[in-house]
């Protein structure tokens, strides 16, 4: 992290140091900056869950970012480029006030953010009100680049319909007629099993029941014991972080991975493998990434990102660095003249990225259309093991971009 | 729903609700004895949580990692009460939540420093690996069923401790009328740092034994916190036989719930919750004046 880091953290402690009125002070001694000055430093504002569920993928997206950033000697597009840092604790409820205060207060030109998909819909609602660039380097809600899509929105991760809806067919092809899916009761969870289902029954296939656990909850047995009674041909699920491990786990220690074959949104056995350890062995995900995925972008991103943090890098860290290659675009097309903004979004959309997990080029939402990959986890790793979808394009529905 | 399956939801639920019970019980004595509402009850059942992953992982015995984290949590426990908690008696609820608050911070950011965010598992000990064949498809942890067991155990020393010892009487004249008992020459003071730090103790150990079933990562005590108070206010502030019932109960709503009502699982235990308060204000076996 270098010096030049502001660090925001909200709520609680903003709460404690409000109380003592240190906030208060700063803010009001702060004198108005041109925020657009040409040479000046770009201000991007990073808002991601440091801490909280998600804390490990915030982490690695704005790791990822830097990297990117500091490969181009610290700048994007030739211009330097200022952090302002805040902890969204994946907290819809604050995530207005969190942007807010970063376009407001802080003036950051671009937002890079965030994980939750709860959060992601208050700073697209922000984002087109104020009208900032929002760059959303993983929250895959339909929304943001379907209904709610906007010239100044991009997306560098997927969609919750584009990761799952190629599930359906392979599923249905692997001989599954009967299948039970299980997930968070949320956007996320509910926007990736409709995808699912969507590619499953068009393949064919019957949904015998939908489960759902509320979010964050962990407590999966009472689910389990219901899918062991319920006997599907085999189980699509969706959770994340901590609760995938959980259930991932759960459901081999029940002894179903035995007999029902589990499958996933890829983000049931991404970033967390080492902690899920054999449980995971078998598991078919979809993604639109893989361990050491063939590619010469891949290679060398990989090795960098190692250097850099000391850990492996992976898909959250893929849209981090992708977020930043993405702006880096937009900014030499206009030479790091931020205000003019028609042609840099329109250099933005036409990009085509080189990126670690293959091809990427943009739709008219602006969501990355790009390959899906099947996978499966083979000693502790996400082996790509096919490809479920070529060019897998989100149809934007709503989109009137 | 056939009578195996039933059954093994039953268990489910039971499992589950012996849990909360092991965690609540904590939070409830403290509440009872010392009057203090500790907010960082869900970050010392996380801290055991990792001080099991930490133990396990250096010593390579879950034994020593339950035995080492129950005492450390123990020994923060009496550092906490003699430091901070102890001002805290008597004052108003709003300076021990906010004191209780700066613990959270306090735990969460030394956990970032110790432990990062990575999410983590921990194996449980070799001789309860393995798990028995319940139904045709569904198998069950041997360790869940240990886990049921144990937290009876622990259920069980904390009834003998407050029903048959002379401590216990203190506490339970303390938890009914403190006042009272402080006017017959008992002194609090000593009681009040043991009853904390097992109360902590209480949390962890829960985090530790639950470790193995489930994940050890950052954020994992926040709904167990929020538990756990349903389960005190539920069962009765100060009662640990109330909280064992409430946790019961909890536990069994929330299974059945998920299974029966899966639409409106989410808030059915709060509906219970209400239910409850509606019907008996001070919780199922609570007593008048708290």
């Amino acid at each position: 992290m270098s010096k030049s880091d502001l660090i925001i953290r909200p709520d609680r402690r903003r709460f404690l140091l409000g109380a003592s009125g240190l906030v208060a002070g700063a803010s009001a001694f702060r004198f108005p900056t041109p925020a657009i000055a040409q040479g000046a430093p770009l201000k991007v504002g990073l808002m991601l869950p440091y801490s909280g569920t998600f804390g490990r993928l915030g982490q690695f997206i704005d790791n990822g970012f830097r990297l990117y950033a500091e490969q181009q000697g610290g700048k994007l597009g030739g211009r330097a480029i200022e952090f302002v840092q805040i902890d969204d604790e994946s907290k819809p409820e604050s995530a207005t006030d969190n942007m807010n205060r970063l376009v407001g207060r802080d003036k950051v030109d671009i937002v890079v953010g965030t994980v939750h998909s709860g959060v992601a819909m208050a700073m697209v609602k922000v984002a087109r009100d104020t009208n900032t660039m929002l760059v959303i380097p993983n929250a895959g809600v339909n929304e943001a680049t379907g209904p709610l899509c906007a010239p100044h929105i991009f997306r560098t991760s997927f969609s919750n319909w584009q990761v799952c809806q190629p599930m359906g067919k392979v599923m249905f092809d692997a001989g599954h007629k009967n299948v039970a899916t299980i997930t968070w009761r949320y956007a996320a969870g509910q926007q990736m099993v409709d995808a699912f289902k969507e590619g499953f029954t068009a393949a064919g296939g019957k949904v015998v029941e939908d489960l759902a656990v509320p979010f964050p909850e962990v407590e999966f047995q009472a689910l389990i014991t219901r899918i062991a009674t319920l006997k599907p041909d085999a189980v699509f699920a969706f959770f994340a972080g901590g609760g995938a491990v959980k259930f991932v786990r759960d459901y081999a220690a029940a002894g179903l991975s035995k007999s029902i074959p589990l499958y996933g949104a890829g983000f049931l056995t991404d970033g967390t493998l080492q902690a899920q350890g054999d449980a995971a062995e078998g598991i078919k995900t979809t993604l639109h990434y893989a361990d050491n995925l063939d590619g010469a972008t891949n290679k060398t991103f990989s090795e960098a990102f190692l250097k850099k943090t000391g850990k492996e890098g992976d898909i959250y860290a893929v849209q981090g660095y992708d977020a930043a290659a993405l702006l880096d675009i937009g900014l030499k097309a206009v030479k790091g003249d931020f205000t003019a903004r028609a042609p840099m979004v329109a250099a933005m959309r036409a990009a085509k990225i080189d990126s670690p997990r293959g091809p990427v080029s943009f739709n008219k939402g602006n969501n990355p259309v790009q390959d899906i990959y099947l996978r499966e986890v083979r000693k502790g790793q996400n082996v790509k093991i096919g490809v479920a979808g070529k060019a897998v394009d989100d149809p934007a529905r709503g989109c009137r971009a | 729903m056939n009578a195996a399956t039933f059954a093994v939801q039953l268990l489910n639920g039971v499992q589950y609700g012996l849990v909360l019970f092991l965690v609540a019980s904590g939070l409830s004595l403290v509440f009872g004895i010392l009057g203090v509402i500790n907010l960082a009850h869900g970050a010392f059942y996380m801290l055991g949580a990792y001080l099991a992953y930490w133990l396990s992982a250096y010593t390579g015995n879950f034994l020593v990692a339950l035995i080492g984290g129950t005492a450390i949590a123990f020994v923060i426990g009496l550092v906490l009460e003699e430091v901070f908690v102890k001002r805290m008696i008597g004052r108003d609820h709003l300076a021990q939540v906010l004191l209780s608050f700066g613990f959270i911070l306090v735990i969460d950011e030394s956990r970032q420093i110790l432990f990062g965010k990575d999410v983590h598992s921990v194996p449980p000990p070799d001789w309860l690996k393995g798990s028995i064949q319940l139904t045709e498809l569904l198998s069950y942890p041997i360790y869940r069923l240990a886990l049921c067991v144990f937290c009876l155990i622990v259920a069980a020393i904390i009834f003998f401790v407050i029903q048959k010892t002379r401590l216990g009487m203190i506490i339970r004249a303390g938890a009914e009328n403190r006042d009272m008992t402080r006017a017959l020459g008992i002194s609090f003071d000593r009681l009040n740092r043991y009853v904390f730090a097992g109360g902590i103790a209480l949390a962890a150990l829960g985090g530790i034994l639950v470790a193995p079933v489930s994940t050890v990562f950052p954020g994992m005590g926040d709904g167990m916190l929020i538990l756990s108070f349903v389960v005190v206010v539920l069962g009765g502030i100060g009662s640990v036989a109330g909280a064992a019932i409430g946790a019961l109960l909890i536990g069994l709503t929330d299974t059945f719930g998920k299974v029966f009502f899966p639409q409106v699982s989410s808030i059915l235990i709060y509906v219970l919750m209400a239910g409850i308060l509606l019907w008996r204000p001070n919780g199922l076996l609570g007593k008048q004046g708290h």
